[in-house]
């Protein structure tokens, strides 16, 4: 497993493989095939995708301990960056198709609507997190203070479902899902937290947080 | 009942009359094809197992309407697997798919409460009511997309003149058929079911309110409300309940499905207003299907001139 995660071809085939759901969002912009709303059915999939990202994303750290892959931590940079780059997509089929690219307009509907408001703040916390993403951010700013920058997933997270929750009419079933998702998520980190003070074992430098090998 | 036209609208306007002609031809085309059909149907169900629940019937010589608007219709096939039809499921593309074996006969519709001849109306019987005719109306659904669709039917006063409204009636209930075993999607609709509408009975008596047979020239498809349905084109679309079984004449405002699920965000009126938002959302712009940007909503989807003076003097943001 642990020769199959360092290769060198892993990460260019996980790269691959975030590419599918864009790819093939294009084919059925080419083949005309996004049904009888086609800006809704781009508006939903890019925001579905951001989410199933900042998951899979949250997944990197539990499941390193849990299932005793520390090389997973090289996933977890271009897994961040998809999730961002899924939510710029989304942004741009609401200032585009929505808001006819008018950023005034667009300021007045965010303070005016809670979910767009709330699905907005998840948007700008993760502008930081892509910018600061590279090593060299990382050791411009410290590991320490750039690992609680990077917390702020957290909240994106949990707006971004709140984001979807405010926008379906009655059916919560999927929003709950992702809700859920993101509490255990959220949850095992505060388990983790506590089992750690609670123990009182001497501190360990949080290697993954500032590994540099990715 | 006064009946005025829509503003600054000939007949002449709707359709010019050429492609008017070659419709009236293609449909008579069409009225020969299902002839043939019916004929050849004993043939046919040895060759392949009838599929009942696809068969639409034709319609022939429907008469054009005055409140026909002139903008570009949306095509049948986006009209029919693009639906709100959460006895089906809740996604857009649901209802096309679960409601295919929807079983719509027989249908009865019962017409019931403060009036002086309760029926219980066949769906033939409701066809041979009024001549039929074709309307082509804006449809302006809560959720900001719009549509323009040729429905077929005739005034829905029609009926309610049939049965004699006592003067006690003063609103009119409207409740869809609900079979948990035909709909099992219902369940995680996340609204109570069977799903019940109403209007005020000057509203259900205004000539623009539709009892709906049909679209594109031909009888509606399960998953846009067959086989009988309101149209009403100034509110907002879950107004226009769909797949009818009652209809009750009553003193009191009845219960509504969407404004019993949250009353702040759906109220009885429902009626199209740019200026009054939806809480969580902006009502000001709507997407016609078929288009990428979005267009300014108009009061009263356009029907103004028709419903206005209904609601003189009312506070439309308290009544929304």
């Amino acid at each position: 497993m642990r020769a199959l995660l360092i290769s060198k071809w892993a990460k260019f085939a996980v790269f691959l493989i975030c590419l599918i759901p864009f790819a093939g969002l294009v084919w059925r912009i080419i083949k005309s095939d996004l049904g009888a709303n086609p800006v809704e059915t781009l508006q939903h999939a890019t925001g579905d995708w951001t989410l199933r990202f900042l998951v899979f994303t949250l997944c990197i750290t539990p499941f390193r301990k849990l299932f005793k892959l520390p090389d997973l931590i090289r996933f977890r940079r271009m897994l961040g960056l998809f999730a961002f780059f899924y939510v710029s997509l989304h942004f741009l089929t609401y200032l585009g198709p929505d808001q006819a690219f008018d950023f005034s307009g667009m300021l007045k509907d965010v303070a005016k609507r809670p979910f767009i408001t709330v699905g907005f703040t998840a948007f700008v916390l993760l502008i930081p997190l892509a910018i600061t993403s590279t090593a060299g951010w990382i050791r411009r700013i410290g590991g320490k203070r750039w690992q609680m920058l990077h917390r702020s997933i957290y909240f994106a997270a949990v707006f971004g479902v709140i984001h979807y929750y405010w926008l379906v009419k009655s059916d919560v079933r999927k929003p709950l899902f992702y809700g859920a998702l993101v509490a255990i998520l959220l949850l095992w980190r505060l388990g983790d937290w506590f089992f750690k003070r609670r123990s009182k074992a001497p501190l360990r430098v949080a290697a993954p947080h500032v590994s540099m090998n990715s | 009942m006064l009946i005025r036209k829509a503003p600054g609208l000939t007949y002449a306007d709707i359709t010019p009359k050429s492609v008017y002609l070659d419709r009236r031809k293609f449909l008579r085309a069409m009225g020969i094809v299902g002839a043939t059909a019916v004929a050849g149907k004993g043939l046919l169900d040895l060759a392949s197992p009838p599929q009942t629940a696809l068969a639409a019937t034709q319609f022939t010589g429907l008469i054009k309407s005055p409140f026909s608007t002139t903008e570009k219709q949306n095509s049948l096939n986006d009209v029919s697997h693009y639906n709100n039809f959460y006895e089906f499921g809740t996604d857009k593309s649901d209802p096309a798919k679960n409601a295919q074996n929807f079983k719509t006969t027989p249908w009865t519709v019962s017409v019931e409460g403060e009036v002086a001849k309760p029926r219980k109306l066949i769906l033939d019987e409701i066809l041979k009511l009024a001549p039929l005719e074709e309307r082509i109306y804006r449809h302006r659904c809560v959720e900001r997309w719009s549509i323009v669709v040729p429905w077929i039917g005739f005034s829905f006063s029609v009926l309610a003149k049939l049965v004699e409204p006592t003067p006690k009636a003063r609103y009119v209930a409207f409740e869809t058929f609900y079979d948990p075993r035909q709909m099992p999607q219902a369940k995680y609709g996340g609204i109570d079911f069977p799903y019940v509408e109403g209007l005020r009975l000057d509203e259900a008596m205004n000539p623009l309110t539709l009892l709906c047979v049909g679209m594109y020239g031909e009888s509606l498809p399960p998953q846009d409300g067959a086989p009988v349905r309101m149209v009403i084109p100034w509110k907002y679309g879950y107004k226009s309940i769909k797949s009818l079984v009652k209809i009750r004449f009553q003193e009191k405002e009845p219960p509504t499905t969407w404004n019993r699920y949250s009353s702040s965000e759906y109220g009885f009126y429902s009626n199209v207003n740019p200026n009054v938002d939806h809480p969580r959302w902006s009502q000001s712009k709507e997407r016609r299907l078929g288009e990428i940007f979005m267009r300014p909503t108009v009061m009263f989807n356009g029907y103004g001139d028709q419903v206005a003076s209904m609601y003189s003097g009312m506070d439309l943001k308290k009544y929304h």
